[in-house]
C-alpha cells in the first residue's frame, strides 16, 4: 500500500469516475466514424444530429468492449437497460443521453493495483458522449463571457465507458496509481486508445475529507482533471481545501469545482441545489440488452492477459521486482511479448530489458526491429565482444536501420573485442598514473574508482567495459 | 365509400397497363384542388413530385419491370413522417423551415411500391389532439360535415381518404390518433401491432406508443396497405422480427366459430347512438356464426390516466431536442437558456406546452413514484388484464369514439373533455396490441360510427377477419 497521506490527523477519501471513449469504427448507436481529429461536423448522421424522427440502433462492438472492461476489472456482466438522462446543453443534440442508470452492464469489481492494494469497481457503464463547444471571444474559454461557441458534433454519440469507482483511494499517490493501472489494462484489451491529452480518458474525482475511522465527509466533485499528474494535484489541493475550510469553523458544500492546471487550484462550477434534475427514465427506442453466456465466454476467452498478470511473468523471466519500473513501463508499452521473442531468439533477458526500457520507448508494441537482431546484440554483450556503451550505439543503428545484424554494425564502427589482457595492460597504466586515486581506492574510498575507469575509458576511447574494468580493479584491491 | 376507387384496383388497372399512374394523378390532384381549400386536409399539396413518381411508375410498366404493389396508388402522409426534400412540420412552428435530408422507412417502403406522394397532411402539433383543432397551421375540417372536426391527431390523414385526396394514407397512433379520426370521417383505421411497422423517420411523440397505420376506403385495401408497409427493420431496434403473414388470407373466412368478446366492465361514455351500433355489430357477428363472451378487463378504466404520464413524459424528453440550436425556429436572445426559453415559447403551441410541463413535472425528482412510476404499473396491470382476455376470446370489440364527428370547439376550452375521446383507444397502445376501426353505420346527424376490433400481438389476420365480416354487414346496420 502506498503511503498514506495524512493532514493534522484528516485524511481523504476519493473515488474516482473515468471515462473513456472505446476503440470502436463507429459511434454507439449511429455508423458514422468514431474518429478523433477530422475537419468538425464531419461524422454526422441523422442520429448523431438528434434529426426529428431518427431512432439509435446499438453497436454491438462497443458492447462487446465494455464487457472486456467489465471482465478486466472482475465485474459482474449483466442483463441491462438504457435510460436517457435529459439536460440541455448545445452540444447534446437530443437534449438527453443515452445512458445506464439502474441496469449498468458491469457492476462489483475490483482493481488490484501494484503497490498490492484493492480499489472496489462500483459500476462500469456504456454511455454516448456529447459533441465539443469551444467558446471563443472573451471568457477565457469558459461559455461565460464568451462573445459565441462553436460546436462540433464530431464527438457527439462516440462510445463511451464510464468506470465508478468507490471511495477506497486514500492518497494522491494512490489514485495516481489507479489510474495509470486502468490505462495500462485498457491498453492491453484494446478498449480503448485511453489518451488522456486527446480527451479518450477522462478523469472526475470525488473528494472529501474525515478523520480515520469517522463517516464520509461531504464530497466536492472535481472536474477538468486531464493527465496522470493532475489526478494526484487536484485531489491534493483540494482535500487541503476542505480541511482547512473545516478547522477554520466553515462547511464544506457539496460542489461541482473545476481544476485549474494554470493556478493549481480547483474552482467552484456549481452548488448542489444548482444540479440538474436529470429526469432519468427507460430509453423506449431501445430494447433491454442481455448478453448471452456464450457470448460472455467467448470475450473472456480472448482477453488477453492482464498487466498484473504480464508484470509478474515478466519479473520472474528477468529477474526483476514486480513493482520495478522496467517492468511496468514494459508492460504498459506492452513490450513485454517481444522482451520474450527475444529470449525465444537466444538472447539475454536482463539485457533486452534495459535496451527496450532505454532506447524503445518509441517503438511501441511491436517494435520494426527483429526480434532476433536484438537478441544477436545482446549474445554479442553477454559473450563480452561489446561492451555497455558500444552495445548501446549497436542498438541505436539497429532501431535507425529496423534491424540488421549487430555482428555487422559493430564491425562497421570498428568496435573490437578488446581482450582480458589488453584490459589487464591499460588497468596498470592506470594506476600507474593515478597512485593518489589508487591508494585511496584501496583505502576504501569507492568514489576514487570513477578516476581510474575514467583514466581507462579515455585510454580505450570509451571501447572498455566499465562492468569488467570494475572488477578487475576490485580483484587487484584484493 | 362515396364511390372512390380501391387502392387494390388502381395497383391492378396501373401494372396491367388498363390505366396510367399519370392519369390516376391527375383525377386525385384536380379533387384535390377543388376542394382541400375547404377541407385543408394539406400541409403542403406535392404535385409535382406525384407527377414525376406516376411517371417513373408508368415508365416501369411500359419497360415491363414490376412497378410495385402499390404501382400508381395516391398516397398521403402525415406530416410528421420524415420526406427527404419535402418540409416535415408536424403542423408546429418550432420546425418551421426544416427540411429532412432523410426518408423514413416507410416513406422509402411505399416508394419502392410505387405509391405516389400527393401530400402531406394536417395533424394536431406533434400528434397531440383528437381534433386537428391544434395544428399551428389552422384545423382540417371533416369531408362529411365541414362544421366538424376530422378527429385527431391524424385528422388530415383521415380527411384526405375520406374525400377522394388520396386512395390511402398514413398516419401515426399513439392513443388513438388513427382509429379515432378513421372513425369520425367514415373510413378504416389501423393501428398494428407495436413495433410491426418501423418508426424510423416517423418524428416521435411518445416512442413506447407511436405506430404507423393506414386510412383506407376498405379492410381489403388496409390489408395490402399492412402487407406494404409492416416488416422488420434494422433502424428501428423495437421492430419486430417474425416474418409477415399474409394479411389478405382471412378476409373472406367469415367468423365461424370465432369467439368475439364484450369487455363487461368497459368505461361509460359513449354516446347512446354509438352504443347501439356496438351491440348490432355484436349482433351481426353473432348471426355470422361467432360466439359472444363476457370478458373482464378491470385495468381498462385507468388507461386514460396511466397514458396521460406515459405519453407526456416520454413527449417532454422527444420534444427537448427543439432548442433552436441547430434546425427549425430560433428566437434570439442574449443567452443561450433565454434563446431556449424564447424559441420554445414561440415555437411550441398550447397543448404542446400543457403536456411537457406535465411530462417533466412527472419524471420529476421525488414525483417519479407517484406519477410516472405508478403509470407504469397500471401498464404492466393493463397487458396481464388483456393477455387474461385474450385466453377467452380472439378480438375484443369497442366503440373507436365516444361520439360521431363534433362541431368545432366544442371541447377546446377542456382538456380533459378532449382526452376523453379516446379512452376506448388508448388500452391498445398502453399493451402495444393491434387495434382497428371499421365504419359500421351511422349514428347521430347520420354522421358515421366507427366499431374498435382489438386482437392480441400480431393478431392483425384475425381482426382484419373480423373487421372485413362487420365491413360486409354494415350495410344493414345504418
Amino acid at each position: 500500500m502506498s503511503e498514506r497521506w495524512t493532514h493534522d490527523g484528516w485524511e481523504m477519501v476519493v473515488g474516482l469516475e473515468v471515462h473513456v471513449e472505446l476503440a470502436t469504427e463507429t459511434k454507439l448507436f449511429s455508423p458514422s466514424p468514431n474518429r478523433f481529429g477530422d475537419e468538425p461536423n464531419t461524422n454526422i448522421d441523422p442520429v448523431t444530429l438528434g434529426l426529428p424522427g431518427a431512432l439509435p440502433v446499438l453497436n454491438h462492438h462497443a458492447v462487446e468492449l465494455a464487457m472486456r472492461i467489465g471482465l478486466a476489472l472482475n465485474c459482474t456482466v449483466q442483463p441491462c437497460t438504457f435510460a436517457r438522462k435529459n439536460y440541455f446543453y448545445p452540444d447534446m443534440p437530443t437534449s438527453y443521453q443515452i445512458s445506464q442508470y439502474e441496469d449498468p452492464i458491469n457492476v462489483d469489481g475490483h482493481l488490484d493495483l501494484p503497490d498490492g492494494s484493492r480499489v472496489g469497481i462500483e459500476r462500469a457503464h456504456l454511455e454516448q458522449d456529447a459533441g465539443k463547444s469551444t467558446h471563443i471571444g472573451g471568457g477565457a474559454g469558459r461559455v461565460h463571457g464568451a462573445a459565441h461557441s462553436l460546436i462540433d458534433l464530431n464527438r457527439a454519440g462516440v462510445p463511451l465507458v464510464e468506470i465508478v469507482s468507490r471511495p477506497d483511494i486514500r492518497s494522491p499517490e494512490q489514485a495516481k496509481a489507479y489510474v495509470a493501472e486502468l490505462r495500462a489494462i485498457l491498453l492491453t484489451i484494446g478498449a480503448s486508445d485511453a489518451k488522456m491529452e486527446e480527451g479518450s480518458m477522462r478523469v472526475d474525482a470525488n473528494v472529501s475529507v474525515r478523520r480515520p475511522g469517522d463517516e464520509f465527509g461531504t464530497r466536492c466533485e472535481i472536474k477538468n482533471v486531464n493527465s496522470v499528474r493532475s489526478v494526484g494535484r487536484a485531489i491534493d489541493y483540494e482535500a487541503r481545501r476542505q480541511i482547512t475550510l473545516i478547522e477554520s469553523g466553515e462547511e464544506v458544500r457539496q460542489q461541482t469545482r473545476h481544476w485549474d492546471e494554470g493556478d493549481g487550484r480547483t474552482h467552484t462550477l456549481r452548488d448542489k441545489e444548482d444540479a440538474d434534475d436529470y429526469r432519468y427514465f427507460l430509453e423506449p427506442d431501445l430494447v433491454p440488452l442481455v448478453p448471452s453466456a456464450a457470448w460472455l465466454d467467448s470475450v473472456r476467452a480472448e482477453l488477453p492477459p492482464l498487466p498484473a498478470a504480464r508484470r509478474i511473468r515478466l519479473a520472474e523471466a528477468a529477474g526483476l521486482e514486480t513493482d520495478s519500473e522496467a517492468v511496468s513501463i514494459l508492460v504498459e508499452r506492452g513490450q513485454d511479448d517481444y522482451v520474450f521473442a527475444v529470449q525465444a531468439a537466444g538472447g539475454d533477458i536482463g539485457r533486452a530489458v534495459v535496451h527496450l526500457k532505454e532506447a524503445f520507448a518509441d517503438a511501441g508494441p511491436s517494435p520494426t526491429v527483429p526480434a532476433a537482431d536484438l537478441a544477436g546484440l545482446t549474445a554479442m554483450e553477454v559473450a563480452g565482444s561489446l561492451t555497455a556503451t558500444q552495445a548501446k550505439a549497436v542498438v541505436a543503428e539497429l532501431i535507425d536501420q529496423g534491424g540488421g545484424s549487430a555482428e555487422t554494425i559493430a564491425a562497421a564502427k570498428g568496435f573490437e573485442a578488446m581482450d582480458t589482457s589488453e584490459l589487464e595492460a591499460m588497468v596498470d597504466d592506470a594506476i600507474a598514473a593515478q597512485p593518489d586515486a589508487w591508494a585511496k581506492f584501496c583505502a576504501g574510498e569507492g568514489k576514487a574508482m570513477g578516476a581510474l575507469v575514467g583514466h581507462i575509458m579515455k585510454a580505450s576511447r570509451g571501447q572498455a567495459d566499465g562492468k569488467v574494468v570494475s572488477q578487475i580493479l576490485h580483484q587487484r584491491k584484493g | 365509400m362515396a364511390g372512390f376507387q380501391a387502392a387494390s384496383d388502381i395497383a391492378g388497372s396501373v401494372r396491367d397497363g388498363s390505366t396510367t399512374a399519370a392519369e390516376i394523378v391527375e383525377q386525385y390532384l384536380g379533387r384535390i384542388s377543388d376542394r382541400d381549400g375547404e377541407i385543408h386536409a394539406f400541409n403542403v399539396v406535392t404535385a409535382d413530385l406525384a407527377r414525376e413518381q406516376a411517371a417513373a411508375v408508368d415508365a416501369l410498366v411500359a419497360a415491363g419491370r414490376d412497378p410495385g404493389p402499390l404501382a400508381g396508388v395516391p398516397i398521403a402522409l402525415k406530416d410528421n413522417m420524415c420526406t427527404s426534400g419535402v418540409a416535415t412540420t408536424c403542423s408546429s412552428r418550432i420546425l418551421e423551415g426544416w427540411v429532412p435530408p432523410y426518408d423514413g422507412t416507410v416513406v422509402e417502403t411505399l416508394r419502392r411500391a410505387g405509391a405516389v406522394l400527393v401530400g402531406k397532411t394536417n395533424l394536431d402539433e406533434f400528434a397531440m389532439g383528437s381534433s386537428t383543432e391544434n395544428s399551428a397551421f389552422g384545423p382540417t375540417r371533416n369531408p362529411l360535415d365541414t362544421s366538424r372536426v376530422p378527429g385527431g391527431s391524424s385528422g388530415g390523414s383521415a380527411a384526405a381518404v375520406a374525400a377522394g385526396f388520396a386512395a390511402l394514407s398514413f398516419g401515426s397512433d399513439t392513443g388513438g390518433s388513427i382509429r379515432q379520426p378513421a372513425a369520425l370521417c367514415g373510413v378504416v383505421g389501423v393501428k398494428p401491432t407495436y413495433g410491426r411497422v418501423s418508426r424510423y423517420g416517423l418524428v416521435a411523440f411518445a416512442s413506447s406508443l407511436d405506430q404507423i397505420g393506414p386510412f383506407t376506403h376498405s379492410v381489403a385495401d388496409a390489408a395490402l396497405a399492412l402487407q406494404t408497409v409492416c416488416g422488420h427493420d434494422p433502424h428501428d431496434s423495437t421492430s419486430i422480427p417474425e416474418p409477415l403473414p399474409d394479411y389478405s388470407e382471412l378476409l373472406d373466412a367469415g367468423v365461424e366459430g370465432l369467439r368475439v368478446g364484450r369487455i363487461t366492465d368497459l368505461p361509460e361514455g359513449a354516446d347512446p347512438d354509438v352504443d347501439e351500433r356496438l351491440e348490432q355489430a355484436f349482433d351481426a357477428l353473432r348471426a355470422a356464426g361467432a360466439t359472444i363472451v363476457d370478458v373482464e378487463v378491470p385495468a381498462f378504466g385507468y388507461g386514460l390516466t396511466a397514458y396521460y404520464l406515459i405519453a407526456p413524459a416520454e413527449a417532454s424528453s422527444n420534444l427537448a431536442r427543439y432548442d433552436g440550436v441547430r434546425y427549425g425556429l430560433r428566437v434570439d436572445a442574449p443567452t443561450t437558456d433565454a434563446m431556449y426559453m424564447a424559441t420554445r415559447a414561440a415555437g411550441f403551441g398550447d397543448e404542446v406546452k400543457r403536456r411537457v410541463l406535465l411530462g417533466t413535472y412527472a419524471l420529476s425528482a421525488g414525483y417519479y413514484d407517484a406519477y410516472y412510476g405508478k403509470a407504469l404499473r397500471i401498464r404492466r396491470l393493463m397487458a396481464q388484464d388483456f393477455a387474461r382476455a385474450y385466453e377467452q376470446a380472439d378480438v375484443l370489440l369497442t366503440p373507436s369514439s365516444p361520439s360521431v364527428a363534433f362541431p368545432f370547439g366544442s371541447k377546446t376550452a377542456d382538456p380533459y373533455a378532449m382526452y376523453l375521446c379516446d379512452t376506448y383507444t388508448i388500452p391498445a397502445n398502453l399493451t402495444g396490441d393491434p387495434g382497428m376501426s371499421v365504419p359500421f353505420g351511422t349514428g347521430a346527424d347520420d354522421l358515421p360510427v366507427g366499431i374498435q376490433v382489438l386482437a392480441p400481438a400480431l393478431g392483425e389476420p384475425v381482426m382484419l377477419r373480423v373487421a372485413a365480416e362487420l365491413e360486409r354487414t354494415a350495410g344493414g346496420a345504418s
